[in-house]
Order: C-alpha cells, then sequence, then structure tokens
C-alpha cells in the first residue's frame, strides 16, 4: 500500500499508456510525463505568487490581497484573467521578431531543466548520464532570452536591466557550477539519479545529506546566493530595480508576454530550488530514517515550497545591492570560496572515512569564513553613525 | 541518417547563411547562436552528450553572449547606411573557397587512414572526465595556464585603458 502511494504517479502513467498500442507506448509516456511537468510548475507557481503577496505583506505590516475569494486565495485565477484579456502592446519601434521569440524561448528554456531533475523515486523524465551538465546548459541558454528581450525592446531602462542581468547571470553562473561540481566529486556521477541515491542512507537515524558535511554546508551557502542572484530575486533584483529602471527587461512587455515572463522567473526558481534539493539536501530522500515511508514526492515538493517560503522571506527582509557590491561579491567573495570547497572537498574523499576529515575540513572552512570575516570587518570602522546632510 | 538530421541540418545551415545574410548585427549574433544549437543538437544525435553540452554552454551561454555585448558595447547594433557587405566580396568568396577546398581535400585524404569501425563508440562523460584527468592532464593543465594567462592580460589591458582615461 505505501509502495503504491510512493509509485501512484508512475503506475497511474503506466496504466494510462497500457491503453495504447505497443509501439507507441515508450512516445506516449514522455508525453504523458512532459504534460504532467508543463501543468504542475504553472499550478504551483499560481499557488506561490500568492504565498509571495500574503507573505511579504505580512512582513511590511500590510494584508496583502484579501478581495478575490476567501482571504485572496483565487487573487491567481483573477491576475490569469486580466493578463489573458489585456491588449498585446508592441512599441512600434521594437523589433517585433525578437520581441515575440524571447519569452518564448525563456519559458522553454526554463522548462528543459526539468527533465533532468528527479522528483521522486523513479519519477525523472530523462535519467540522463551527465544530468547536471544538461541542467547548467539549458540553464545559460536563458541568458540569451534576456538580452533578446532588452535589446528588442529598443528602450534604455529594457537595455540597461538586460545588461545588468546578463553581467549578473554569467558571474553567478560560475558561482553555481562550482557549488555544484563538489558534489560531483564527492558523489563521482554527473546523474542526478545518482547523486540523489548517494544521499539516500541512514546512520543512527540520520540521512547521509550532503549538507550535513562540512564541504557541503559550506557549498549549499554558496549555491544559495548564486542561485538568488541567477534568478535575479532580492536582495539582487538589480536587472529589474523598480526605482532605477522600471521592471528592467521586460518593460515593454504587456498582457500574456509579461505572464510568461513572470511564470519563466517563477518557473526558474523553483527549478534551482529543486536542484539546490537534489544536489544537497537529498532530493526525494526523507530528513530521517523512520519517515521513509512517506511517499518520497512529498519530501520533494516539500523542500522545494520550503526552498520558495525561504526566497519569499529574503525578499522581504534584505535590501537590494548595489551594483559594484554585487560584482565584488561574487568575483571576490563567492568565487574564491568555491574554490576552496573544491580543494576540501578533495581532501575530504582523499583522507577517507573516520573522524579526521570531519576535522580537518571543518577546520579549513571555519578559518576562512572566520579569517574573511575578521579582516574585512577590521578595515571598516564602525562607530556612531554619521549623517553627512542632516545634522 | 533519418529525418531529423535532415531537419537538424537545414537549421544549422540556415543559421549560418542568415549569420552572414542578415542586416542587423545583433540579428546576425542570434542567427549564429541557431547555427551553435543545430551543432549541439548534431552532436547529441551522435550521442556525444559531453560535446553537445558543452557546446550550448560555452558558445550559446557564454560566447554568444559575448558576441552581442561586443556589439552593443562597441559601435551600436545600428546598420551601416552602405550596407553590411564587403566590397572585397569576390575576394572573400575565393579565400573562403580555397579554404574549403584544402580542408575538404585533407579530411578525404585523411579518410582511408583512420580505424575503419563498425559499432559506434560509446564513450561516457565519465570516461572522458577519466582521461582528461589521467592520460591528458598536462594539455588540460597547459591550455588551464594559458587561459589564466590570458585573462589576467585582458584585465591588465582594461585597466591600463581606464587610467588613460582619467
Amino acid at each position: 500500500m505505501i509502495d503504491r502511494l510512493d509509485q501512484i504517479f508512475v503506475l497511474l502513467k503506466h496504466w494510462l499508456v497500457g491503453y495504447l498500442p505497443g509501439e507507441w507506448q515508450a512516445a506516449a509516456g514522455v508525453v504523458v510525463s512532459v504534460v504532467v511537468i508543463i501543468g504542475l510548475y504553472p499550478a504551483l507557481f499560481a499557488l506561490t505568487t500568492v504565498l509571495e503577496r500574503k507573505g511579504v505583506g505580512r512582513i511590511q505590516n500590510r494584508l496583502g490581497p484579501n478581495r478575490v475569494g476567501p482571504y485572496g486565495i483565487l487573487q491567481p485565477m483573477a491576475d490569469g484573467i486580466k493578463s489573458l484579456t489585456k491588449e498585446d502592446i508592441v512599441p512600434r519601434s521594437a523589433d517585433a521578431v525578437v520581441h515575440f521569440l524571447a519569452p518564448i524561448v525563456l519559458v522553454v528554456t526554463v522548462f528543459m531543466g526539468f527533465a533532468v531533475l528527479p522528483m521522486g523515486r523513479n519519477m525523472v523524465l530523462v535519467d540522463m548520464d551527465a544530468g547536471l551538465l544538461f541542467y547548467f546548459a539549458m540553464g545559460a541558454s536563458t541568458e540569451l532570452s534576456v538580452f533578446m528581450a532588452g535589446w528588442s525592446s529598443r528602450n534604455k531602462y529594457s537595455l540597461l536591466g538586460a545588461m545588468r542581468a546578463v553581467a549578473q547571470m554569467i558571474s553567478y553562473e560560475v558561482a553555481l557550477l562550482l557549488s555544484s561540481v563538489v558534489v560531483v566529486m564527492a558523489t563521482g556521477s554527473l546523474s542526478l539519479v545518482k547523486i540523489v541515491e548517494a544521499q539516500n542512507h541512514y546512520t543512527w537515524g540520520l540521512p547521509h545529506w550532503y549538507i550535513f558535511t562540512p564541504w557541503g554546508l559550506a557549498g549549499f551557502l554558496m549555491y544559495a546566493i548564486a542561485a538568488t542572484a541567477e534568478t535575479n530575486r532580492s536582495p539582487f533584483d538589480l536587472p529589474e530595480g523598480e526605482s532605477e529602471l522600471v521592471a528592467g527587461y521586460h518593460t515593454e512587455y504587456s498582457g500574456f508576454k509579461f505572464a510568461l515572463f513572470f511564470l519563466g522567473e517563477y518557473v526558474a526558481m523553483f527549478s534551482i530550488s529543486g536542484l539546490g534539493s537534489t544536489l544537497f539536501l537529498g532530493g526525494w530522500s526523507a530528513p530521517l530514517a523512520f519517515l521513509t515511508w512517506v511517499p518520497s514526492w512529498i519530501w520533494f515538493f516539500g523542500k522545494l515550497l520550503v526552498s520558495m517560503c525561504v526566497f519569499i522571506w529574503l525578499r522581504g527582509t534584505l535590501p537590494r545591492l548595489r551594483q559594484d557590491q554585487l560584482m565584488n561579491f561574487a568575483w571576490k567573495f563567492v568565487l574564491p570560496m568555491c574554490l576552496l570547497n573544491l580543494f576540501v572537498v578533495a581532501l575530504w574523499r582523499f583522507i577517507g572515512d573516520g573522524w579526521l576529515r570531519w576535522l580537518v575540513c571543518s577546520a579549513i572552512l571555519v578559518l576562512a569564513y572566520v579569517g574573511i570575516g575578521w579582516e574585512g570587518m577590521s578595515r571598516k570602522r564602525l562607530g556612531a553613525r554619521s549623517y553627512r546632510y542632516a545634522d | 541518417m533519418g529525418i531529423a538530421f535532415y531537419i537538424i541540418s537545414a537549421l544549422t545551415v540556415c543559421g549560418g547563411l542568415a549569420a552572414v545574410l542578415l542586416k542587423n548585427t545583433v540579428h546576425c549574433a542570434l542567427a549564429l547562436t541557431v547555427a551553435f544549437a543545430g551543432l549541439a543538437l548534431l552532436f547529441l544525435r551522435l550521442d556525444a552528450q559531453f560535446a553537445g553540452f558543452a557546446q550550448i554552454l560555452v558558445y550559446i551561454g557564454a560566447v554568444a553572449i559575448l558576441v552581442v555585448f561586443a556589439i552593443l558595447l562597441t559601435r551600436g547594433s545600428d546598420t551601416p547606411k552602405d550596407g553590411v557587405f564587403s566590397k572585397t566580396w569576390l575576394a572573400g568568396l575565393a579565400i573562403a573557397a580555397a579554404v574549403f577546398s584544402v580542408l575538404g581535400w585533407a579530411v578525404l585524404q585523411a579518410a582511408p587512414w583512420l580505424p575503419h569501425e563498425t559499432v559506434a563508440p560509446n564513450v561516457t562523460v565519465n570516461q572522458i572526465g577519466e582521461a582528461l584527468m589521467g592520460r591528458y592532464v598536462l594539455p588540460l593543465e597547459i591550455v588551464a595556464v594559458l587561459l589564466t594567462a590570458a585573462l589576467v592580460g585582458a584585465v591588465i589591458v582594461a585597466m591600463h585603458e581606464k587610467e588613460g582615461a582619467k
């Protein structure tokens, strides 16, 4: 029974596909999975928009949407109808073809990433030998769509937003890749299915998730920072800085095309959270050994929603960075720390089992982070706040 | 071969032609990206996962972005008045044909010397990684040093220019 529940979606798919003749079954199975993925994540996106508006509203001491349906939970319906019925305005000087293609390219490349994410036991669309590489290849392609949107709009705000977005995404993509490579080094495989399986063991009832190792914790922190920047989320939302650039690269988009950008942004957040939980938080594996009876997909989507809540929490809490701070942070802090982490994980692998590797690896990482913290703080002269113009 | 091969090849060739023939420079860069994507798909059709994904990651994710950045930051994307085609296109055509014929000749000459394999080789990413870290580690390191030197050089050139401007 419990196994049935765990595999319910796989069984449902087999049951559906079973009605077709033999030679069509493989292709139909793929189509069913793709349709489910394309239907599921926009539904989650609708849920998240309410969660975000309510959550950020709470953080900012206001109510958030509360007019449509009980407690405003039908707000996404209203938003959807609004964006579908709005006039689609294309600026006269805009490059019509590229302007039209940009949101499509974005949404397509963002959805491609889900092809390799294992969303539960046996629930992966393609178990690719180079799954992680595929994911990053697709992630790299989204930058081009952002550029296309910004350039084709023929608007200074759009172009500036696109330039900022592309510069930021390229800088943090390096960090994202390097912070994920540690997991590949520890597992010895690029396949996301194998990475989850390697973490699905328990000692004393505790899981072998990579976040519970010294290098895994450091890697996860760097991954989380890079992922936030890669999805252009606050505090790294300079490409859309409303006070400076109107709305960044999608200033000139209205109606459903704007909704596609919005969708692409949130689906990218889901996908990058999914990859983060697959790499560091054990993917679909349960957090404690006695909870393994709970269906695996509940754990995956639970982790996904928790990461979304953290994204919303961060957005409500942190102020936006400045452009120079953003770049300095990427190249002078995150990147060196990722490189150090590569060294630490190599040590971890070659020292072998035992307490020694825990001691050595933790010592190196703690020393590095504390040292940099001290060094950085000693340069700042923190004293009583002085006001230049308002004494 | 199959129909997918012809579709992908047509896409790649059209992308390449559009990159040469279009008037707007940014359109050319985007068409070039289509050609890159077609090449990546061709690699993937040959079961070369690593080459295919590396093609997407490096060429679409980095080189294409670099090209459009260079176009935007240097002289704007506006089409020049006198057209984008060079006056000496005939000489260019002759040189391109000469290079193509030499390359084609070399490839055709080399074909008999290659081992004649009847089954498609099955190379996993894992094997590529082991080869790069084992047998070919020295070339890899040399390339790494070269690229680092190029990076440092580029930064120095950029910094010098900035000082001069001030």
